[in-house]
C-alpha cells in the first residue's frame, strides 16, 4: 500500500472538515492508531474496496471521525472537496460515519457498542468461506465498552479463538467509572492475548498489531493522554 | 380458492406438527442448499437442532449464547462478508431486546438477514409477559425495507422460508403455535380471497384464518387471507372491495395494519376496525385458548366485534 500524503498533512487535511485555523494532532484521540494502521497493518486499495481478500477495518467508534476521513483521504479513499463537504446534506461525510456513503468504510457506526458484534461476524464469515489472510481490526474508545454488547462480543470471540480478530482499544480515560485493574484484563480473562501500548508511539503501536496471537483474538489497548477529545 | 371449513370448527384446531417444529426439520435441507446460509441462535432452538445437525452443515449453525445483541451483530457481519444469515429465538428476544441491532446491524449497513421467530403472540401462556411477542409487526413497521410472512399453517411457512432464505433482504418469518387445520395459501405474497360478499372485507392474518372464517359464517362478506402482510397487498384489497368497509383479524397486536387499510384505501371513504391482541397487560397465565377469549380473538369474540362493527 502507497501512502500518497504523509503524516505531517493530517492536519490540513482536517482543517478542510473543521475550518479550525490548525490541528495538532494530540488533540485527537485516533488519529496515531488510525494513521499506524493505515499505513503499516491493513492490507487495503482505494482501487479495490471490494476485494474479497481485503483487511477489514471497522470503525466502532464512529463519534469524531475527521481523523479517519483524513487518514482515507491520505490513502486515496476521499477527495479533498469531499472533506470541505463535510456535514451538509449532499456530503458522503457525516458526523457518524455511513459505510454505503464513505468509500473505503466498512462499517456504518455513532451508536456506540456496535463494531464488535459486527466484526464477529465478519471474522467468522471470513473463516466459513475459507478466507484465512484477511484481518479484521475493530476500533472502540474506553468509554464505549461501558455498553454491554461489547462484553457479548468479547467473550464470544475469546470462546471461538477468532485469531484473525484485532480489537484495538483507544484508551483517553474518558469512561465516567473508570475501569478497575485495566482494560485490557477484561480481554485477557476471556482468552484474548492483550498488549497495553503508548497510543502516540508509532513503532511501539506497529509491533503490537503485528505481534503473534496465533490461536486466539487480538486486544490492543492505545493509551492516550486523559483528557483528549475524540 | 373456496374454503372447504365447517363453519363451527374448533377455532383452535392444530395442525399435526407445530410451524416451529416444521423450520427445525428444514434446516439441514436449506443450510445443504447453500453453502452461505448460517443459522445463528442464542440457547433458543440449539437443544432441538444438535440431534439432526452433522458436519459440514453444523460449521454453519453458531449459538452465540444468551446474547442477543451479539446475535444480531453477528448476523450483521456475516451478511457483510457475502453470507445470507438466518436468525433465530422467540419475538421479544428477536425483535425487543437487540431492536437496535436489528436496526443498526442490518438496514443501516445495507445488508439482509432472514429473521425467524416462534411462538407467536402467547404461545406459551404459562410464560407469561416476558415471552409474549405481539409487539413483533409493529416494531418492523418503524423500520425501512422489511418483508414480514405471517404462515397460518406448517405447509405455509415451510413455503415461506424456502423462499426467504433465497433472496438476499430482510425478512422476517412469524411462526405460531396456533396453526390452522389446512393450509390456504400458495404464498405469492398477495391475499388470497377465501369467500366472496358484498357487505364489507375481513382480513385473515395467518392463523386467525379458520376462525374468522367461523365468526363470518352468516355474514355476506368478502374474507381475504393473508400470509404476507408486509409489503401489504393494498391492490388486491381495493379489487375485491365492495362495501368500503374493512375489519383487519391479526394474530399480533390489534390495529398493526390498520395505516396499510387507510392507505390503501385512500381514495374512499371507508371505515376499519382492527382487531387483535390488545395492549394492555393481563397479568394472567393459562391457555392459549383463554387468552384467545381474553383478547376476543375466539371464534365468539370476533362474531361480536364484526357484527357489532359491521351493523352500526
Amino acid at each position: 500500500m502507497t501512502s500518497t500524503l504523509p503524516y505531517s498533512e493530517l492536519p490540513a487535511l482536517m482543517t478542510l472538515m473543521t475550518g479550525d485555523e490548525k490541528h495538532d494532532p494530540s488533540s485527537t484521540s485516533t488519529l496515531d492508531v488510525l494513521w499506524v494502521l493505515y499505513r503499516d497493518v491493513l492490507r487495503v486499495a482505494p482501487n479495490f474496496p471490494d476485494d474479497p481478500d481485503r483487511d477489514r477495518f471497522l470503525l466502532s467508534k464512529g463519534h469524531g471521525p475527521m481523523a479517519y476521513y483524513a487518514v482515507l483521504a491520505a490513502h486515496g479513499f476521499l477527495d479533498r472537496d469531499e472533506l470541505r463537504s463535510f456535514g451538509s446534506f449532499e456530503s458522503p461525510l457525516g458526523y457518524h460515519p455511513d459505510a454505503t456513503l464513505v468509500h473505503g468504510a466498512e462499517i456504518s457506526s455513532g451508536s456506540l457498542g456496535h463494531g464488535l458484534g459486527l466484526a464477529v461476524g465478519v471474522a467468522i464469515g471470513l473463516r466459513l468461506t475459507e478466507r484465512t489472510a484477511p484481518r479484521v481490526i475493530v476500533l472502540t474508545g474506553d468509554a464505549e465498552l461501558d455498553e454491554g454488547s461489547n462484553a457479548e462480543a468479547i467473550q464470544y470471540a475469546g470462546r471461538s479463538a477468532l485469531d484473525r480478530l484485532t480489537a484495538v482499544v483507544v484508551d483517553n480515560d474518558s469512561d465516567g467509572l473508570g475501569w478497575p485493574g485495566g482494560i485490557a484484563s477484561r480481554f485477557g480473562v476471556e482468552g484474548w492475548a492483550t498488549i497495553d501500548v503508548d497510543g502516540r508511539d508509532h513503532g511501539a503501536l506497529r509491533r503490537a498489531f503485528n505481534a503473534k496471537h496465533s490461536d486466539r483474538p487480538l486486544a490492543v489497548v492505545a493509551h492516550i493522554e486523559t483528557g483528549v477529545a475524540a | 380458492m373456496s374454503a372447504a371449513v365447517n363453519a363451527e370448527a374448533d377455532p383452535t384446531t392444530a395442525a399435526a406438527e407445530e410451524q416451529r417444529e416444521r423450520f427445525y426439520r428444514l434446516v439441514p435441507e436449506l443450510l445443504r442448499g447453500d453453502r452461505r446460509r448460517v443459522l445463528v441462535l442464542a440457547e433458543i432452538g440449539a437443544g432441538y437442532l444438535d440431534p439432526v445437525m452433522s458436519a459440514p452443515v453444523s460449521e454453519r449453525i453458531l449459538n452465540v449464547g444468551i446474547r442477543e445483541q451479539l446475535m444480531l451483530g453477528v448476523a450483521g457481519g456475516l451478511a457483510l462478508t457475502g453470507l445470507r444469515p438466518i436468525v433465530h429465538t422467540f419475538p421479544p428476544f428477536l425483535l425487543e431486546r437487540p431492536f437496535e441491532q436489528v436496526k443498526l446491524d442490518l438496514a443501516h449497513q445495507g445488508v439482509g438477514a432472514l429473521l425467524v421467530s416462534a411462538g407467536g403472540s402467547y404461545g406459551w401462556p404459562t410464560g407469561g409477559q416476558t415471552h409474549f411477542g405481539h409487539r413483533d409487526v409493529a416494531l418492523l413497521d418503524t423500520l425501512d425495507g422489511w418483508t414480514v410472512h405471517v404462515p397460518g399453517h406448517p405447509d405455509e411457512a415451510e413455503a415461506l422460508l424456502r423462499r426467504a432464505v433465497a433472496g438476499e433482504d430482510r425478512v422476517y418469518v412469524r411462526l405460531d403455535v396456533t396453526s390452522n387445520a389446512q393450509p390456504y395459501d400458495i404464498g405469492d405474497g398477495h391475499m388470497t380471497m377465501l369467500r366472496h360478499g358484498n357487505a364489507g372485507t375481513v382480513i385473515g392474518v395467518g392463523p386467525m384464518i379458520e376462525r374468522v372464517l367461523a365468526a363470518t359464517a352468516k355474514r355476506d362478506v368478502t374474507v381475504l387471507y393473508a400470509t404476507t402482510v408486509r409489503p401489504f397487498d393494498a391492490d388486491s384489497l381495493r379489487s375485491t372491495l365492495t362495501e368500503p368497509d374493512v375489519v383487519l383479524v391479526e394474530p399480533y397486536l390489534a390495529g398493526t395494519s390498520v395505516a396499510q387499510v387507510s392507505d390503501a384505501l385512500r381514495a374512499v371513504r371507508h371505515r376499519v376496525l382492527g382487531l387483535g391482541v390488545r395492549q394492555a397487560e393481563l397479568r394472567r397465565y393459562g391457555t392459549i385458548a383463554d387468552h384467545d377469549a381474553a383478547h376476543g380473538l375466539d371464534v365468539a369474540g370476533l362474531r361480536r366485534s364484526i357484527d357489532d362493527f359491521l351493523s352500526c
